[in-house]
This record gives structure tokens, C-alpha cells and sequence, in this order.
């Protein structure tokens, strides 16, 4: 139990009295990747015939946590028994061997393969050294009536709906005597009906004393087939709790609140005067949507105005920005600006209006790791002249030199490759490259993740330093603190739809759990 | 039934094919030119026997074709110069080749190299090693060559089915056996449909990546061996640019270059393809024998169109039954 002393609920209240050798018992969990912390003493019990539900916003650990209990990555430190027996695998396999099965949310089967096939790779039922393909094929039929499935197992399995792909995988887990089943997302792409389909599998397994470990981000579903929930947050454990006792308000504060550093926590008020937004709004997005991505909505966005984008993970933050950029179609709604009716088709058109975007995944979308700093800084303004009109290298360093000391880029070094940068460098480093276009509108999306307590204080200061400078800034967080001591304004996502906007002295989090919770879907029976 | 699609197109195209030679020269249904056709193809045959293995994994082997040539070299020399028996020096080429093969697929699996740049580079390093050992074209005089090539299995008609055509028959057999009916042949699919997935289901990846790759050069010798028996010599140039027409008849056989899918049957029949068009060219005397590679690279471009075309049709039909099978 090392838990930091800024946390504000401890997980120690609702730790239920240990059982003498519980299914899975992992205690003391820490993996750093390249000094940075992914999980920190995180401690999960399992007991037999339990659905147990991993909760956690996007980097809290929940796929390092798995992957780590697993052996496909190794451990810094920490312990994991099975039923008391201490366990180490060193790999998916070994895992299985012990009795841990996972089933990944992208299906890890083989498309190609028959169904039968598929439920016995490697374990095929042999004679005289060849498979015995009918024999392979009744087992497999009579495997998957326990899941109530009748397919014909001699087809390819991607002949078959994902739902299908995903109970044959658990069929062939629970086959290979799996007493501890991690499901990761296993929901995300299927519909109502097969999820149902799943969950009546899921039951009947915990029926038959399996230990299910279900990750997901549906609250509805971990209300309606958990028994208990634990909740990780930056890759530390916040609690864990019996799900009948934990009303939905609270899970939520549990998933996103978080107690602000002394250090981003320092200018609580806003000057109001000094960021009131003008009335009307130079930036105006209305009925502005994509069918099946994220509902219409209107933003009006007025200069130096800050607005926060808060929901849960999978409500449309992001989607909501890539709209905003063009990086997303919009098939309706339209844009004006001052007035103006403008085209938002492609980044291209937004960069051309003076919008920027920092993305996510800084590492997959935003950084070209390969290049220097000054490479990456200039990447954006040299997009905007076009390349019939380059920088010259002159000027090329003096905007480099410009915004490493504004930003305070460490090492000050423009020449260095960017990939050898800590991740709140390389963050500095991408709002360089959007600064530097002098754009009117930027875009955040989570602009704090991953990066340490120290870089993200700099950050919020400077979020806040470029809002008085008159950009617009549109910023997606999970952390609710974070957000509320900058927005100015808050919009409120759920279900990929704008379920509220708070404004002035509503910005706080209680009034945005409050919206995110509200009316939530009564829950699934 | 769409698995099955692009052997059944290519049965059908080599029936077509056969049908019009035939109109045109009836001796093309003498047993004579049947048994030729897989004499004189058996050691592509046997080539594309380990190719479907390799491209059925998702993988490619460019190392082949020079495999033979450094085959038939070292033959000629081990029997003529070094004085060692054809037959030891069968075992030994057989075994040099398949840790050859060996070492290429550590070499792709250990470091994840690319299999194209891994093979490419073991083409170049056997067309030298050949090269090394002799430049000239050295003939194989031993009584075992002529006693191989003097036998032959006679087939009614008057065709003479001879015993390198007879090897390669084997060699498909056993190929198809192995790839169809063992767990070694269903994890060679298993890896061409996703090596990462193969792996989380338990199937060591990198002891079938040595595997078959092994296969695949330990086939190339095999090859190399009815080469040199076929032309009673060995020539460090022979057999250049041969692993493109093995991938070629391997395509063209319905086997997706991208892994996954294919059957021995089909490439038996690309093999046979490729020899139709050779055979008609042969009786029809006044054409260039490069018609051949036209013909074969119309019919590459044609059945490699065709295969994206049941690709769409298949995900497409995918599509339409989504919801097959979840109704309880």
C-alpha cells in the first residue's frame, strides 16, 4: 500500500478483508518505461467466480497492468500468486499455462483459419502425425454449443461477425482450463444484442467459479455485470470497490478527479475581466457534426477564450477536435469566421484559417521522431508557406532558438533528435510547431498525459500565458481540475453528443460530474 | 466456396489452355508430352513446392534459383573433381542448402529483418559461392546419372515418365500432405494470417520461421539435384532468375502473396501452366521462347486482378452476413 499522500481517496477503507487464497492476488505492481512511472504499487484481488471490472481513463495503466500481470512485459517490482502459489510468466503463453487467458479487444485469432481450427491451433487432435480434421471439428462444435453458438466450425473464422470471433475466443481459453479470463474492451465493437450474448457467457463462466477481470470503459455494462470495480488513474490504484455500494457519481470522481500539483494549483481565480470572452464569437461552428461520430453541435469560440472539452474516455472529445481541424469531414453544419462562411474540409483548410492541433497520440500523429527539434518546430509554418517558398536555414534557427527559451525546451539543444526528448519536452516542442504559424485557434488534446509533475505545471502556466495573448484555445483533458483552472467555458460530452455547456461560476468539477453522471441510462438489467 | 475460387479459375484457365493446344496439335494428348511436361518442369515443380510454404506464411524466398545453381556446381565438382559418391554428395548439398535455408529464416526472425532484403541477400551470396567454386560449365560423367536418366517409368502411349518427374510428384504429394493434413501445415497458415496472434496462441513463430525457410532451401537443393540430373552438368549460371518464375507459378497457382491462403493443388497447376506455354511455343516452332515470360507475366497480372476482385467479393459478403451465427 505505497500510495502517495495527495491522493484523496484511500483505496485502504474498501479493501475487503483477505481471503486466505483468493484466484489472483497481485500486490505491489510497478513498471516504469525509460524512468517514467505506467503503474505504481497497483495491488488487484480476484476471487473465484467474480466479474471484476478494471476502470480508467486513457493512460491510467489498464493495458500495462494486463500486460505486466500477463509476462508480455516484465515487472519492475511486485508480486502475482495464484490461489496462493506465486507466479511469474515470462510470456502470453507461460500465462496461459498458469491458467491466465486474455482476449484483446483487436480478436488475436486468425481470420484465415476455420473456426476449429482456431479453437485447436497446436492442440489438434492427432493420429498417425496427421489432424484428425473431423474428429478437430466435432469437438469444436460440441465446445461452442456451451456458448450457445451453432456455426458451421469448418468455415474461415472471419467469415463471422466479431462477436462470434470474440466468444470463440474465450471458448478456446476457457477449453485450454483458464481459470482467470481478462477480457480487454471485449465490448467496443459490438451491438446491443451481442453484447448481451457476451455477458450470458461471461455469467455462466463466473457461474462455474472463473475469475473474470472485464476492462472497459461502458459504465453501463460495469454496473450491469460486475461485482466489483477497482480504478486506476496515472497508473496509480485509487480503490477498489463492491459495485452494488458505488454510486455512479462517485466512480466517475474516482476515474477523474484528481488532486491538482501545488504547483498548477497556484492561480485558482481567473481574471474574469481579462478572458471574458466578446460576445458573439469570431470563431463559430454550427450544427456542425458527422452522422455516426459525434452529434451537431455549435461552438462559438470568441478570442482568448479558453473552452475545456470533459467527458469520459470514448464520449467524443477527440473526435469533437478532429472535426474542429477537418481532419474529420463534417457532413453537416457549417463554419464562419468573423462573419465569413468558410470551408473546413481538411486540415489543410483549417491550418489555412489559422487552426492548430496537437493530438493524442503525440508519438503516432504528432512528432516525427526522426527529425530534429528545429525540424519539428518548423514543420507547420513551412507547411503553411508550401514548398515552393522554404525557410531558409537562418530563419529556420532563429524560430527554433525563439520558441526553445520561450517554452523552456530542455536540452536547448535545436539540432537533437526530438525522440530524445522527454515526453513534456517533445509536448513543448509540438505546441512550438502550432505557436510558430501564430495560429488563432489551437487545439489540445490531452496536452498533459504522460508527461511528469513538473512539465505539466509548465504546460497548464502556458496555456494560460497564451490565452492572455488573445489565441483561442480549445482543450481536451480527463483531469477535471486541470480543466476547470483554465476553461473558461466547460462543454460536457457524453455518448459523443454535447450534453451541457458550464460557464462562469459553474465551472467546477463537482458541476461536471454532475453532468457527466446525470441521467446516465438507468442501468442495464 | 470462395477459398476454393482461384484454384478452381486456374484449373479452368489450364483446361481452356490445354483444350486449345490440343485442338491445334493433337499430340498434345499423347503421354508422351504429358510425361515431358513434367520432366522438363520437375524441378520448378519442385521449387514451387517449397515457395507455397514460404509465401503462405507470408514470407519470400529469392534465394532459390541460385540455390540450384550452386547445386549443380557443387554436384559436378564433388563427383568430378573431389571424387566423392553422387549419392554422398546428394546428403551433403541437401544438407548445406538446408542450413542455408536455416540460417535465412534466424536471420529474419532474430532480427526481424524483412524476408525479401534476408533472401535477396542469400541470392546474391549463392550465385557467388557458385561462382567461387567454378565458372565454367563442368559436365557429370558418373554411371549413377546415366543409369537415373536411362530409367524411366513407361506409360501407355509411349510417354516416359522419368524418375526427376517422378521425384517432383512425390515432392508434391508429400508438400500437400505436410501443408493440409499436419499441425506443422496449419501453422504455416496460422503465421501468414498474423504472426503476433500465432504467437499469443502459443505457436512458436521463430522455430516455424527457421522451419520453413529451411524447407524451402533444403527443396531448392532437391531441385538443384534434378537440375544437374536433367542436364548432366553443372553451371554456376543456371537457373538465373528461376525463383521468379517459381513465385510466379506459386501466384498464378491462387496462393495470395500476402499470406494466409493457398493450396499445394493450385500451384501444382501453376507449375503446369507455365509448362503448357512453354510446350506450345516448342511445337509451334516459329514463336520466341520469350513468348513464354509474356504469356506467363499476362497471366500473373490477370490472376493477381482476379485475386483483389474475390478479396472485395469475400469482405463484402463478409459484410452482408455480419450478423451470421450470434442468433443463439
Amino acid at each position: 500500500m505505497s500510495l502517495p499522500p495527495t491522493m484523496s481517496l484511500s483505496p485502504t477503507d474498501a479493501v475487503p478483508p483477505i481471503d486466505a487464497a483468493p484466484l489472483l492476488a497481485v500486490r505491489g505492481l510497478s513498471k516504469s518505461f525509460a524512468g517514467f512511472p505506467a503503474l505504481a504499487g497497483i495491488d488487484v484481488t480476484l476471487r473465484h467466480g467474480e466479474i471484476h471490472a478494471l476502470l480508467g481513463e486513457n493512460g491510467a495503466g489498464k493495458s500495462t497492468f494486463i500486460k505486466a500481470v500477463t509476462g508480455v512485459i516484465a515487472r519492475d517490482a511486485g508480486t502475482v500468486a495464484l490461489e496462493g502459489a506465486e507466479i511469474a510468466p515470462r510470456s502470453a503463453q507461460e500465462a496461459l499455462q498458469a491458467g491466465i487467458a486474455t482476449v484483446y479487444q483487436e480478436v488475436s485469432l486468425l481470420p484465415n483459419l476455420s473456426v476449429a481450427q482456431n479453437l485447436f491451433l497446436g492442440r489438434q487432435p492427432m493420429r498417425f502425425g496427421l489432424v484428425r480434421e473431423g474428429e478437430m471439428r466435432r469437438r469444436a462444435a460440441a465446445l461452442l454449443r456451451d456458448f450457445d453458438l451453432d456455426i458451421d466450425v469448418g468455415a474461415p473464422l472471419g467469415d463471422y461477425s466479431v462477436a462470434v470471433q470474440h466468444l470463440v475466443a474465450i471458448a478456446r481459453a476457457v477449453d485450454m482450463s483458464a481459470r482467470i479470463l481478462i477480457l480487454d474492451e471485449p465490448t467496443a465493437s459490438l451491438d446491443a444484442h451481442e453484447v448481451e450474448i457476451l455477458f450470458r457467457v461471461m455469467r455462466g463462466l463466473a457461474g462455474r467459479g472463473l475469475g473474470i477481470l472485464f476492462v472497459t470503459h461502458f459504465l453501463d455494462q460495469v454496473y450491469a455485470i460486475s461485482d466489483r470495480i477497482t480504478v486506476l488513474r496515472n497508473g496509480r490504484l485509487v480503490g477498489e470497490r463492491e459495485t452494488a455500494a458505488l454510486p455512479r457519481m462517485e466512480l466517475i470522481r474516482m476515474m477523474l478527479g484528481r488532486e491538482l500539483s501545488e504547483a498548477t494549483s497556484e492561480h485558482p481565480a481567473k481574471d474574469a475581466a481579462e478572458t471574458a470572452p466578446e460576445a458573439g464569437g469570431a470563431i463559430r461552428f454550427e450544427g456542425f457534426g458527422k452522422a455516426g461520430y459525434v452529434a451537431p453541435f455549435d461552438l462559438a469560440l470568441a478570442s482568448g477564450e479558453v473552452v475545456g472539452l470533459a467527458g469520459l474516455l470514448g464520449s467524443g472529445r477527440t473526435e469533437t477536435a478532429r472535426l474542429l481541424f477537418g481532419a474529420e469531414a463534417a457532413d453537416s453544419g457549417r463554419l464562419t469566421i468573423d462573419g465569413r462562411s468558410v470551408r473546413l474540409a481538411s486540415p489543410r483548410d483549417a491550418i489555412a484559417q489559422g487552426f492548430g492541433y496537437c493530438p493524442e497520440e503525440r508519438k503516432t500523429e504528432g512528432i516525427v521522431a526522426e527529425l530534429t527539434v528545429r525540424e519539428n518546430i518548423v514543420l507547420a509554418v513551412q507547411a503553411r508557406r508550401g514548398a515552393l517558398h522554404p525557410l531558409s536555414r537562418r530563419e529556420q534557427d532563429e524560430i527554433a532558438r525563439r520558441f526553445i527559451t520561450m517554452l523552456d525546451i530542455r536540452p536547448p539543444d535545436p539540432e537533437r533528435p526530438i525522440g530524445l526528448l522527454s515526453g513534456g519536452n517533445q509536448q513543448k516542442a509540438l505546441l512550438a510547431r502550432w505557436l510558430a504559424t501564430q495560429p488563432r485557434l489551437l487545439i489540445l488534446d490531452e496536452p498533459t498525459r504522460g508527461i511528469d509533475v513538473g512539465a505539466h505545471a509548465e504546460i497548464i502556466r502556458l496555456i494560460r500565458q497564451l490565452c492572455t495573448e488573445g489565441l483561442t484555445l480549445v482543450v481536451i483533458s480527463s483531469e477535471l481540475e486541470e480543466i476547470v483552472s483554465y476553461a473558461d467555458r466547460v462543454v460536457v460530452m457524453r455518448d459523443r453528443r454535447q450534453i451541457a455547456t458550464l460557464e462562469g461560476e459553474a465551472v467546477n468539477v463537482t458541476a461536471i460530474l454532475q453532468a457527466i453522471a446525470a441521467d446516465a441510462a438507468p442501468l442495464a438489467a | 466456396m470462395t477459398r476454393y475460387l482461384p484454384v478452381i479459375v486456374t484449373a479452368a484457365v489450364f483446361a481452356l489452355g490445354y483444350a486449345v493446344c490440343a485442338l491445334q496439335f493433337p499430340a498434345f494428348l499423347s503421354t508422351r508430352v504429358i510425361a515431358d511436361l513434367l520432366t522438363d518442369n520437375a524441378f520448378l515443380g519442385i521449387l514451387a513446392v517449397g515457395m507455397t510454404f514460404v509465401i503462405i506464411s507470408g514470407g519470400i524466398d529469392l534465394s532459390v534459383g541460385s540455390v540450384v545453381g550452386f547445386t549443380t556446381v557443387f554436384l559436378a565438382l564433388a563427383i568430378g573433381t573431389w571424387n566423392i559418391p553422387p549419392l554422398l554428395a546428394f546428403m551433403l548439398v541437401l544438407l548445406v542448402a538446408t542450413l542455408f535455408g536455416a540460417t535465412m529464416g534466424a536471420l529474419i526472425q532474430g532480427f526481424e529483418m524483412p524476408p525479401f532484403i534476408v533472401t535477396l541477400a542469400g541470392m546474391f551470396l549463392a550465385r557467388g559461392a557458385s561462382f567461387l567454386l567454378s565458372t565454367e560449365s563442368i559436365p557429370v560423367t558418373a554411371p549413377l546419372y546415366g543409369a537415373i536418366s536411362d530409367f524411366a517409368l513407361r506409360l501407355p502411349g509411349g510417354g516416359r515418365l522419368s524418375v526427376v518427374g517422378l521425384i517432383m510428384l512425390a515432392v508434391f504429394l508429400a508438400g500437400g500432405i505436410l501443408l493440409h493434413l499436419t499441425r506443422f501445415g496449419t501453422n504455416v497458415y496460422a503465421l501468414g494470417g498474423n504472426r503476433v496472434s500465432t504467437g499469443l496462441m502459443g505457436i512458436s513463430v521463430g522455430r516455424h520461421t527457421v522451419a520453413i525457410y529451411a524447407l524451402s532451401s533444403f527443396l531448392a537443393g532437391l531441385s538443384g539435384i534434378v537440375f544437374s540430373l536433367y542436364t548432366s552438368s553443372g553451371y554456376s549460371l543456371s537457373a538465373v532468375g528461376v525463383e521468379l518464375d517459381t513465385i510466379a507459378a506459386v501466384v498464378i497457382g491462387g496462393t495470395l502473396l500476402t499470406g494466409g491462403y493457398g493450396f499445394m493443388a493450385g500451384t501444382f497447376l501453376g507449375v503446369l501452366m507455365q509448362g503448357l506455354i512453354q510446350t506450345y511455343i516448342n511445337f509451334d516452332g516459329t514463336l520466341s521462347s520469350w513468348w513464354t515470360k509474356i504469356v506467363t507475366g499476362v497471366l500473373l497480372f490477370a490472376f493477381i486482378a482476379f485475386q483483389q476482385a474475390t478479396l472485395a467479393l469475400a469482405r463484402r459478403s463478409v459484410r452482408g452476413t455480419a450478423a451470421k451465427g450470434t442468433t443463439p
